[in-house]
């Protein structure tokens, strides 16, 4: 993947031969020395293991009361493909994913930095100090405080109380919805920050001209804000989708991915099969679909990030 | 970028112009400053709640998990976890972890980030896109093979290496922020100092750092910030109760032999543990008005 990039232009004009193109190379090539520490180290612990993640997945590696590791072949994804907790994982991924990433953090984040355009500066910055400190909260501090607040006997019911709504014991009834809001509820700050720096740079005549035009609050947004911040939307919503599906610490320390199952997204339930019960093969062949997922999500963006889109 | 006059919704625009009446433009505005703080605050609000626990629960006595204003007061809590086993080695050992794995982080990302934001190269976009992708690459994913592969090279519960992983699991982000921020600093400065045959290195250190040391310490922060609270990569590489950093060890107030959880130390503890992140993040906004940069630095 990057290993070339130190030889930039490698293919320039090959046909070319003699003293004048020696130089040249060599000079492209000092250019790009800067970059082979970073990636050196990318491939080696993020590339290399990504290789090994794709052949261990073909064998069946265990860690414990085997000594020999065969080539498998398909079993794996065979036997992941007949399980039902594989197929409840993977749901599981999606729903929080969708719900607390693309819908909950992108939603929220621009709602809330599109209302500080008009808000008074006063609650403008409470708010937004409460909102990036609970993303500058440790994720395990996090997953103890929402844990907390889900709990049984915890705030979420005591405000349902005084306010005369029906409580439940969140994290037993709906522990996947209860994991998601936590999770709108740690992230949200990096979408506002993204929106509210994208808002910014909207030009306020076009906003107005339209309103001259007669153009209602809806429309203004949906024909000048959005495709303005376009770009911005598409970063944002890469990031946030790609860090939604490696959660783990939130949903560990709030559930542990129970009860029976019903918040055992793929990255909890990998953990559990790769190093709860030690088969590395069938663990990293569950890990490999979820790298999948993550590529399809980033294609889904990438095109909207292409410059010909413009 | 452009929007042009064509994208504007012009068609039907002087129905909706006409159906306009009532109260005047400002007025308008001014109900809509109103909403737009009540909902704000009631969003404040929802954000506030859980953070708010943590505070009262630090200094009640007994347990309980819900906010409310404690009957009796005490310190106990925070005496109770302030000792070197439970607190300061881990914050030590943390400090050592993220530290060194934010320096690993910056120093290579200005490196890798100079000749991506000053040559142009057919490999360049495709090298970013990576780098981007590789920004969200769901670690966990890659921690079961990072796992097996540390144990067969004998890494696994070393200090240094698990180090060395943290630093190159930011690197993406770091680079990807850090080419932004070069970005801004306008090469003319440095074209005058290539024609008076200064290496690119020699540029980079004299001129290019020093204007954008702010861009520098955003890196920096938000490296060691993501360091700090992760819980998993610490978790997986290393094993040795002594070496364990602040975002692991507070399993143990978990732990059933200390007889059930205990909320007033865990919430004393987190405390402890949220003090150095917070702090920096003031630093950095306060100083830089750092949110909006980063935001500027996370354009596509």
């Amino acid at each position: 993947m990057t290993a070339s990039t130190t030889a930039a232009r490698p293919g320039a004009a090959p046909e070319v031969s003699g003293a004048a193109r020696v130089p040249l190379r060599s000079r492209t090539f000092l250019r790009g020395l800067p970059l082979l520490p970073a990636v050196v180290l990318l491939l080696v612990f993020l590339a290399g293991p990504i290789v090994y993640c794709v052949y261990y997945a073909f064998t069946d590696m265990q860690l414990t009361g085997q000594t020999t590791t065969h080539f498998v072949g398909l079993a794996n994804f065979r036997k992941a493909f007949g399980d039902d907790r594989f197929y409840n994982a993977i749901l599981q991924t999606l729903v929080f994913t969708v719900l607390s990433a693309i819908v909950g953090q992108n939603i929220l984040g621009l709602v809330i930095a599109m209302l500080f355009r008009l808000a008074t500066k006063a609650v403008r910055s409470i708010v937004g100090a409460l909102v990036v400190a609970a993303w500058v909260v440790p994720e395990i501090v996090a997953g103890y405080l929402l844990y907390a607040f889900f709990r049984d006997e915890g705030s979420l019911n005591e405000i349902l109380a005084f306010l005369h709504l029906p409580q439940q014991n969140w994290l037993y009834t709906m522990p996947i919805l209860a994991v998601s809001l936590a999770n709108v509820w740690r992230g949200t700050a990096f979408s506002m920050l993204v929106y509210s720096a994208a808002l910014s740079e909207v030009p306020q005549e076009l906003t107005e001209a339209a309103a001259m035009d007669g153009a209602g609050l809806w429309q203004r947004f949906w024909h000048v804000t959005l495709p303005t911040i376009r770009r911005s939307v598409a970063t944002n919503l890469m990031l946030i989708t790609l860090q939604t599906l490696s959660v783990f610490g939130l949903i560990f320390a709030m559930t542990k991915g129970g009860p029976s199952n019903k918040s055992t997204t793929l990255p909890i339930y990998t953990y559990q099969t790769a190093l709860q019960s030690y088969e590395i093969g069938y663990g990293t062949a569950m890990a490999l679909v979820l790298l999948v997922i993550g590529a399809l999500f980033s294609l889904v963006y990438l095109r909207a990030l292409r410059p010909e889109a413009d | 970028m452009a929007i042009t006059q064509a994208e504007l919704p012009t068609s039907g625009a002087g129905t909706v112009a006409g159906t306009r009446k009532g109260p005047s433009r400002r007025s308008v505005h001014a109900a809509g400053k109103v909403a737009a703080n009540l909902v704000l605050v009631v969003i404040g609000l929802a954000f506030l709640v859980p953070l708010l626990w943590v505070v009262t629960t630090s200094v009640a006595e007994g347990q309980t998990l819900r906010v409310q204003w404690p009957e009796h007061f005490t310190g106990a809590n925070f005496a109770n976890v302030a000792t070197t086993d439970i607190l300061f080695r881990p914050l030590l050992n943390g400090l050592i972890l993220c530290g060194g794995g934010t320096l690993v982080t910056v120093v290579v990302a200005i490196l890798a980030a100079y000749p991506l934001s000053r040559y142009k190269s057919r490999l360049k976009r495709p090298f970013l896109l990576t780098i981007l992708f590789t920004t969200g690459l769901p670690i966990t994913a890659i921690m079961i093979p990072v796992y097996a592969m540390f144990t067969q090279l004998n890494l696994i519960d070393q200090m240094w290496s698990a180090t060395v992983f943290m630093g190159s699991t930011a690197l993406p982000f770091g680079i990807w922020l850090m080419k932004n921020f070069m970005d801004g600093v306008p090469v003319e400065l440095e074209e005058v100092a290539w024609t008076d045959g200064a290496s690119s290195m020699a540029t980079l250190r004299r001129i290019v750092l020093p204007l954008m040391w702010p861009g520098v310490i955003v890196v920096t922060i938000f490296t060691f910030i993501g360091m700090w609270g992760n819980f998993f990569v610490p978790f997986i590489l290393l094993i040795d109760p002594n070496q364990l950093p602040a975002s692991v060890s507070i399993f143990t107030f978990f732990d059933p032999q200390h007889g059930g959880v205990q909320y007033g130390q865990l919430a004393a503890f987190s405390i402890f543990y949220c003090i150095p992140v917070a702090v920096l993040y003031l630093v950095m906004s306060r100083r830089l008005s750092g949110s909006f940069a980063l935001g500027g630095a996370l354009k596509g």
